[in-house]
């Protein structure tokens, strides 16, 4: 059998950084073949290039035997490429049929193409109303537009980027059945992920990469995903440690809080309730967009929630950032670039944004930016933050090293409680164990910590107790120890409106 | 082909680099238009920049001009430099220098004829206090109502205008003035005159407040926690709100003492060089000064800089309309180009050039 997409000795050079060094492997029709690395390992690159998006400095590709080099992403499609990226482009104020029409070259009729959504998404079990406005999707099913888009092409490979970061575990269960039967037709599908039990379930071949060159290949469901995570990493990761603590006095009490959100397309907190102790960690799970921002704006006192947030015993509801964290109530957004940090400004400049008062950085109202810059090489030297130096612009750190920055700002303050959002976000594996062991060190010194996060198995091994935020509600907390995927998955919500489409077989599992 | 690529972080070299390059890039592109209109660039160039320092026949009276004009200039350029780093944007300096004028003056009438030392004092708090008062109507407007700042200031230097006009002609004209409009004058009375410090330099308490003005503005943005807040709410707005900066508390600041500032500008003016209210007291100071920030890169220093070298073109440019038969419009289009290539060179500072072609797309 000849290969469907072959890929000779791809090479990719950027300023300062080989993006992919000499990369060579082949997809067979009909394969799920998995690009497996860490950030950073060049994925993004090699699919940038297959798609038409980046032109290679060396190699060559050949597709069905014969010579493929796309000028452009609408060259790719002509030849049967298709890809559905991390990021949707779509438009929330059109339909789904009026999205699905702007990115076609020749649009049928309305009626017609409505028909033919609806043949799609009922032949690969893919419910979706053509009629309906995308703003009112969820991710989910904003996911699914992307996909019949491409579908819609007859795709003979099809490109998925991160496909599952936004789905809850039983949309990833309809989205396997949909591949698989992709699939089972013929269609080569290159499934791009660092999530290795879903390699491990989905794929029939992989192909790892690390620092842009290909480390190793092997067939998931013959490894174990330890044996894959070290492939990826290129060292054994340690699993996070921590000795059990009984819990103490609660810190951080939410009682009651709803909050209007502050844009149109915000969520809306309703009738919120947490409590965190002393050496506790609380893991809050849900898809993006389900408040998660909202949450941390009202915490962290952006928005102020009055009689709503009690800080051992008092309430803080009416007072902003700085005061709260005065009193020990710290924070990390999940936007870096613009909410954690500044870019423009200097890892000591971006120190005093949240320090100035717990670390006593200012004097009679002058920064003392000599105590800054000490501080931010305090941070840089405890947290491993690969930078040249404290004076280095915000922007200039990549994603992983500056959430490190922003992290450990916070950590090394001391907190009494602490509340991250999306804490490894976009972050590669081993600053993610870095990160999530710093937090449970901070809980095990006595602080309260609350990790909201969209990856389910981060949230599962750190917290003890898990609670599920979906559509603005908080659901009741729940201990974490033995949780199942399952329980996880229906409190989040389970999948939207999927109940009555899975199929028999599926169910039955 | 040429292609831009960001820097990771702006080039320290070429920020003070660039204005000297754009200088000269002006004097080679407005060279040519002068040779172009059948006039000498080499001198066009030589009398705008140097006669009006250092030729004999100009400079006794060019060189005091030099402080004259720059120094409402750089003042209200500071106060301006504030809001604009912070994202808010007082373009109505013109009238809160009209309403300090007439504030100050209005104060200072009001003893006449006395010639107690404090009076000058009282002037210029009247000054600030109309200049702050007249710049808070738009900042109320924005924090209670969520009004244009832009809007609100600019359409108010047309308010100040006519308030200034029935100022000359009717309740602050000179009751000894036989009926012509316009004030006593201020700077020829003893209580009311913001006197030359030192003999033909121009210096005058403006200048001085200016050259204040500049020091502390550089302080308080490098040194001060609130001059850190400024920065951090015009770069990154959420930051700043998560900094638990008050956005509110920050507007009516930095409108309150860029008019203040505008304001003090506008009460030295009408007691020194102007000397009286009159009807065309406003010469476009509000206006040209926001020009002067944006050229000094928001910087104290830069402004400074930026603020004796727009002086100079002026005076430079009115010499050669004088001395060459340069028309007035050449003039202006050559002040024109230097604005331009600086904001143009700018773009060496934040990203790297290179020619060539290239294989990304």
């Amino acid at each position: 059998m000849t290969a469907l997409l072959s890929i000779d000795g791809l090479t990719k050079a950027y300023p300062g950084v080989v993006a992919n060094a000499s990369v060579s492997f082949a997809v067979q029709p009909g394969e799920v073949h998995a690009l497996l690395g860490e950030n950073g390992a060049g994925k993004s690159t090699l699919v940038k290039m297959i798609y038409g998006l980046v032109k290679p400095d060396a190699g060559a590709m050949s597709l069905n035997g014969a010579a493929y080099a796309p000028a452009e992403p609408r060259a790719a499609r002509a030849a049967g490429v298709a890809m559905v990226f991390q990021h949707f482009s779509l438009f929330a104020a059109l339909n789904v049929a009026e999205n699905i029409a702007l990115g076609m070259e020749n649009p049928p009729k309305p009626r017609d193409l409505a028909q033919r959504i609806r043949d799609v998404s009922e032949t690969y079990g893919l419910p979706l109303d053509p009629g309906r406005m995308v703003g009112d999707l969820s991710a989910g099913e904003r996911q699914r537009v992307e996909i019949i888009r491409c579908l819609l092409q007859d795709p003979r490979l099809l490109i998925m980027d991160e496909p599952t970061s936004v789905l809850t575990p039983q949309e990833v269960e309809i989205l396997f059945h949909t591949l698989r039967k992709l699939a089972a037709e013929g269609t080569a599908i290159l499934y791009i992920s660092h999530k290795l039990e879903e390699i491990r379930s989905l794929c029939d071949e992989a192909t790892i990469l690390r620092l842009g060159k290909v480390v190793a290949t092997c067939t998931p469901r013959e490894v174990t995903a330890a044996h894959m995570a070290e492939l990826m990493v290129g060292k054994s990761l340690a699993a996070p440690r921590r000795a059990a603590t009984e819990p103490g006095a609660v810190l951080l009490d939410v009682r009651g809080l709803t909050l209007l959100p502050a844009s149109p397309f915000g969520t809306p907190l309703r009738d919120v309730h947490l409590t965190v102790r002393a050496g506790e960690v609380l893991g809050i799970g849900g898809v993006a967009g389900n408040g998660q921002d909202e949450l941390l704006a009202a915490l962290s006192g952006e928005v102020p929630a009055p009689g709503a947030v009690w800080l051992e015993g008092a309430d803080v509801g009416r007072i902003g950032p700085d005061a709260r964290r005065a009193l020990g109530l710290l924070c990390a957004p999940e936007e870096r670039l613009g909410h954690a940090a500044a870019p423009d400004m200097s890892l000591t400049e971006n120190a005093v944004l949240t320090a100035r008062r717990r670390k006593g950085l200012d004097r009679g109202g002058f920064v003392d930016w000599r105590g800054a810059r000490v501080f931010a090489q305090e941070v840089i030297a405890a947290f491993d933050v690969r930078t040249p130096g404290p004076d280095v612009a915000a922007r200039a750190l990549s994603g992983g090293n500056l959430q490190k920055f922003v992290i450990g700002r916070e950590i090394l303050q001391d907190p009494r409680v602490l509340v991250v959002n999306q804490p490894t976000w976009g972050v590669d594996a081993s600053a993610a164990a870095d990160i999530r062991q710093a937090l449970l060190n901070l809980a095990q010194k006595g602080a309260a910590v609350v990790v909201i996060s969209q990856d389910l198995d981060e949230l599962l091994e750190i917290s003890d107790r898990f609670c599920a935020l979906n559509e603005g509600r908080l659901s009741e907390p729940r201990p974490a120890r033995g949780l199942s995927m399952e329980q996880v998955g229906l409190m989040l919500g389970g999948a939207h409106d999927m109940h009555d489409v899975l199929p028999a077989e599926e169910g039955a599992q | 082909m040429i292609r831009l690529i960001k820097r990771p972080t702006p080039s320290r070299g070429w920020i003070v680099a660039t204005p000297v390059l754009a200088v000269i890039v002006t004097m080679i592109a407005g060279g040519i238009m002068f040779a172009l209109l059948g006039k000498d660039p080499f001198e066009a160039i030589r009398i705008i920049f140097l006669d009006p320092l250092f030729d004999d026949r100009f400079a006794a009276y060019s060189r005091p001009q030099l402080l004259v004009k720059a120094g409402p200039l750089i003042l209200i350029a500071i106060g301006l430099s504030l809001g604009f780093r912070a994202g808010i944007w007082n373009i109505g300096a013109e009238g809160q220098y009209i309403i300090g004028a007439i504030c100050g003056a209005g104060f200072g009438l009001a003893f006449y004829p006395s010639e107690n030392v404090l009076i000058f004092p009282g002037m210029v708090m009247a000054g600030a206090l109309g200049g702050w008062a007249w710049a808070m109507i738009p900042g109320i407007l924005k924090t209670r109502f969520r009004t244009n700042e832009i809007l609100v200031s600019l359409l108010l230097v047309y308010v100040a205008e006519a308030i200034l006009a029935s100022a000359a002609t009717n309740w602050l004209r000179n009751p000894d003035g036989a009926g012509f409009p316009g004030s006593r004058n201020l700077s020829r009375h003893a209580g009311t005159a913001n006197p030359e410090l030192l003999a033909n330099t121009g210096m005058h308490w403006g200048v001085v407040a200016a050259f204040i003005a500049v020091i502390a503005a550089y302080v308080l943005l490098n040194k001060h926690v609130l001059g850190y807040q400024i920065k951090l709410a015009g770069q990154a707005p959420r930051a700043a709100r998560f900094a638990g900066v008050n956005p509110t508390r920050l507007v009516l600041l930095c409108l309150g003492v860029s008019g203040a500032l505008a304001g003090m500008a506008g009460l030295f003016e009408v007691s020194g060089p102007a000397g009286q209210i009159s009807i065309d007291f406003n010469v476009g100071y509000g206006f040209t000064a926001i020009i002067v920030a944006f050229l000094g890169r928001l910087h104290p220093v830069g402004i400074l800089l930026a603020g004796l070298l727009m002086a100079l073109t002026y005076i430079g440019g009115e010499l050669a309309q004088l001395m060459m038969g340069i028309p007035a419009s050449a003039i202006q289009a050559f002040q024109g180009m230097l604005l331009f290539f600086l904001l143009a060179l700018d773009v060496l500072s934040n990203y790297q050039i290179k020619f060539g072609r290239e294989a990304v797309t």
